[in-house]
């Protein structure tokens, strides 16, 4: 019995891109679906970045193309994606030092309404932007600190805030690079728990470290090594694989978050 | 309460800008005239530097392109209402500043102080090397504005006094503006634009185009300013344009506190006092600001970096003050 | 136009490059390497316009021994006024860097008044150089022009040398992509970047040294060359001093040919020039990382 194919939303393909004579992505395809969680991984330097770079528009392709609901969106400029429903996480915490929990929150959910009539009032006027801020707070665990200056919170609510940051843009697609990187256990679970239930709504690619999240959330993984696809599959393939045991588990086992 | 204690020194200080003019000289009317003017000049400058993070060494153009408008398009005999020459002139900076913008703001860093330099730098030659602008002895102007309200004559802007208190109105009124458009969520972004432009964009923000609005915003106002400085003085000079003026409304700007809009308005009493007295007491007071100017910058409190230590502490507490 | 002047306005466009470049080179290394915005730039080339100035004056006799001189004392100056300010300046924001080298311009401007007074002077070209070659009956050439031309080469030539052959060229090279590995190295980054900075500034003193029997000495000579050199830098590219060199002849053969054909915009034509890079790159044309 063949699986019932979800929606395609985001699909790469054939995606290179060369730095000088180097080549860091060559011929990367992943197609990510609604209602999956595609997992990318591979060792350090294997590419991972270039390619979340290459899909979010932070990074032109040297070759191939870019399609969302099948529009090819390849020259699309960084800022027009996030519009039209790809929101990207970082690896290293990008948010607003300086403002509040709320208005970091407040300022993405603001870049939803852009036009004369809602820039040009004071911010928390705004209901919808507001409502919407007071939603992923709590999504992302938030709400207890929506006060609190960004700067100051620890660094897994940094990471948390990352998250409801790229919620707030209403996205369709989400790009989440290393959303778990120096958490610890509890705050861990709890983002395992918060991204299996986008899982539902939105297609997602995660770039992750974190075996035990891999392999509990992903629905599918590719693996990278040197910058080509060494081989995708689903979980149970690609722990059986010998290819990538060799490549990449075998040094991973011991690194690997318990 | 805190409220209280924020706003009653401004108060009190515009109480006695207010009444100040009846018991001063002429000289010094006209001397806290060119300091307001200054103030709006500095203002609109820290909409840039303070606000969105982008240091423009080329502001003094739009400064000076303003008041040639006036001398250029109020030719002799003519009656010249205010009612067209301001907006005229502050339309001439904006639309300046929107075309150069376009430019520079492609580049980011040094670059852009470099290419605003440069600019600015071009069009000091366009009015000092060509015959455009008489030169470089520039411009006398034929006859000042009128201001007539229905028919009757409301302000005369050949009385010293009234030009006072015409400048003192729109500093006021500038002030206010600017205030209540950083507390709307285009503030906002522009401090996110400052803070992470990179975020911005990833957020969806087309930052290109905000900056380019405020840059020709922070132009305008220079325009303005531009403006009530040629209506002051009665001329106009290249020297208006001078990257000597750029970097001293820079200055301004750093002197009253990066991340407050009462700062510049600060920042320009404190330049120009500084001036004054310099000027009385040293034969070399452009040694003296070099050396002070040094000094402030050895003196400032870990470095700009401090700075968004304020803009915590004002955003926390709602925007603006 | 006939041959003969084409071949003299392309010399002086030729020289006027030169010595472009070379100011270029020293601000480009400056901010390519320490990251650094030098407004001061221009005050150095002041300088050693000044010091020619002095050192004609009876200090020394003979050409080599001027530059000899020159550039040592020049060197001198670089290295103490880098410790005494611009190491300050590292990591610092550009508005910071903006406005202490604006200040240091103003005290520069102050110093040579009180030092030399404000008129302007004249430095005599040395006897040996002052002929001309002569071009047609009526055309001649000065030989000074082309020992400008001359010396501004070998210069380069050294600059180059440095950079790309020698241990110190190549610890700058590393030190402007990671300082903190170079330090890691056991090598002095400060030391480091306290002599590039000097060969910044002999560089650029070296340039109004050598122009100043041409051009003469006055107040705000610095200002002109500082602005230029900007959009030289801009042009081609901060940290690349290839670029510097390319970027230098575009706009010295713009702005002597722009003052040939519209002798009345060409202040304004090196602008436009710069405006049109812009369009096109951004980042200058040879931009390096």
């Amino acid at each position: 019995m063949t699986e019932m194919l979800r929606d395609v939303l985001l699909e790469a393909r054939g995606l290179t891109r060369h730095f000088g004579g180097l080549a860091a992505n060559s011929n990367v395809s992943v197609t990510l679906r609604r209602g999956e969680i595609h997992a990318l991984l591979g060792p350090n330097g294997a590419g991972k970045s270039t390619f979340i770079n290459m899909l979010s528009g932070d990074l032109p392709p040297s070759s191939g193309t870019i399609l969302l609901k099948g529009d090819d969106i390849t020259a699309l400029p960084a800022h027009r994606r996030s519009r039209i429903g790809i929101g990207r996480s970082f690896q290293r915490t990008n948010i607003f030092p300086t403002f509040t929990v709320r208005e970091n929150c407040v300022l993405a959910a603001q870049s939803r309404q852009q036009q004369p009539g809602s820039i040009f009032t004071p911010p928390l006027r705004n209901e919808a932007v507001v409502a919407r801020s007071r939603e992923v707070m709590a999504l992302s665990g938030l709400d207890h600190c929506s006060s609190q200056v960004a700067g100051t919170l620890s660094h897994g609510e940094q990471r948390q805030l990352e998250i409801a940051m790229v919620l707030a843009t209403n996205p369709l697609v989400l790009l989440l690079d290393e959303p778990l990187a120096g958490m610890g256990a509890e705050e861990s679970s709890r983002m395992v728990d918060l991204l299996a239930r986008l899982r539902r709504d939105h297609a997602i690619l995660l770039v992750e470290h974190d075996m035990d999240a891999v392999f509990a959330l992903g629905d599918v993984i590719t693996v990278l090594v040197n910058g080509e696809l060494l081989e995708s599959g689903p979980p149970a393939q690609i722990k059986a694989s010998p290819a990538v045991r060799s490549a990449y588990l075998g040094e991973d086992e011991e690194t690997g978050h318990v | 309460m805190a409220r209280f204690f924020r706003t009653f020194p401004m108060i009190a200080a515009l109480a006695v800008l207010l009444v100040f003019p009846m018991f001063g000289q002429i000289f010094y009317t006209e001397l806290v005239a060119k300091t307001l003017i200054l103030a709006i000049f500095a203002m609109s400058l820290d909409l840039l530097v303070g606000y969105t993070g982008l240091v423009s060494f080329g502001h003094a153009a739009y400064f000076g392109i303003a008041a040639y408008a006036v001398a250029l398009l109020t030719p002799a005999g003519a009656v010249n209402a205010i009612w067209w020459v301001l907006p005229a002139s502050v339309l001439a900076a904006a639309l300046a500043a929107l075309v150069i913008g376009v430019f520079v703001l492609r580049t980011k860093g040094i670059y852009f102080i470099m290419v605003t330099l440069a600019f600015a730098q071009m069009a000091f030659f366009l009015f000092h090397d060509t015959d455009l602008g008489g030169g470089s002895d520039g411009i006398f102007l034929n006859s000042k504005p009128t201001v007539t309200v229905f028919g009757q004559q409301a302000l005369s802007l050949e009385n010293p006094t009234h030009i006072y208190y015409f400048v003192l109105a729109l500093t006021v009124t500038v002030y206010l503006l600017l205030r209540w458009l950083l507390k709307t969520s285009f503030g906002h972004i522009l401090i996110g634009i400052r803070s992470n432009e990179h975020r911005m964009v990833a957020m969806g923000y087309n930052t290109f185009h905000y900056k380019l609005a405020i840059f020709t915003i922070a132009g305008a106002l220079a325009g303005l300013a531009g403006f009530l400085q040629v209506v002051l003085t009665g001329f106009v000079t290249p020297e208006m344009l001078a990257w000597h003026q750029s970097g001293n409304v820079l200055l301004v700007v750093i002197l009253g506190g990066i991340g407050t809009l009462i700062g510049p308005v600060l920042g320009a009493f404190t330049f120009v006092a500084l001036q004054e007295f310099a000027q009385g007491l040293v034969a070399r007071w452009q040694l003296v600001m070099g050396i002070f100017v040094i000094l402030v910058v050895f003196a400032l409190p870990g470095g700009l970096a401090a700075i968004p230590a304020r803009l915590r502490r004002r955003l926390v507490k709602g925007g603006g003050e | 136009m006939d041959i003969v002047s084409l071949l003299i306005q392309t010399l002086n466009a030729v020289q006027y490059g030169l010595v472009l470049f070379l100011v270029a080179s020293g601000l480009t290394l400056i901010f390519g390497i320490m990251r650094i915005i030098n407004l001061a730039h221009g005050s150095f080339y002041m300088i050693g316009a000044y010091m020619a100035f002095g050192l004609s004056s009876g200090i020394t006799e003979t050409l080599p021994a001027m530059i000899a001189v020159g550039l040592i004392l020049s060197f001198f100056i670089g290295f103490v006024l880098e410790w005494a300010f611009y190491a300050f300046l590292y990591q610092r924001e550009h508005l910071e860097q903006v406005l202490l080298t604006y200040g240091l311009i103003l005290v520069f401007e102050e110093l040579r008044s009180i030092l030399f007074g404000n008129d302007v002077l004249g430095v005599p070209v040395p006897e040996a150089l002052a002929g001309s070659i002569p071009l047609t009956d009526t055309l001649s050439y000065p030989v000074y022009l082309i020992f400008i031309s001359v010396a501004c080469l070998i210069m380069a030539g050294l600059l180059y040398y440095l950079i790309r052959h020698t241990r110190l060229g190549m610890m700058i090279r590393a030190g402007s992509h990671d300082r903190n590995m170079v330090q890691a190295l056991g090598i002095n980054i400060d030391l480091l970047f306290r002599i590039v900075f000097a060969i910044g500034f002999m560089l650029a003193a070296f340039s109004g040294m050598i122009s100043a029997p041409m051009t003469s000495v006055s107040p705000g000579m610095g200002n002109q060359v500082l602005i230029i050199s900007f959009v030289v830098v801009v042009i081609g590219g901060i940290g690349s001093v290839g670029g510097a060199m390319v970027a230098a002849m575009v706009i010295a053969f713009a702005d002597v040919f722009g003052k040939l054909l519209v002798p009345a915009y060409a202040g304004m034509f090196v602008y436009l020039v710069m405006a049109l890079v812009l369009l096109w790159r951004p980042e200058g044309i040879f931009r390096k990382g």
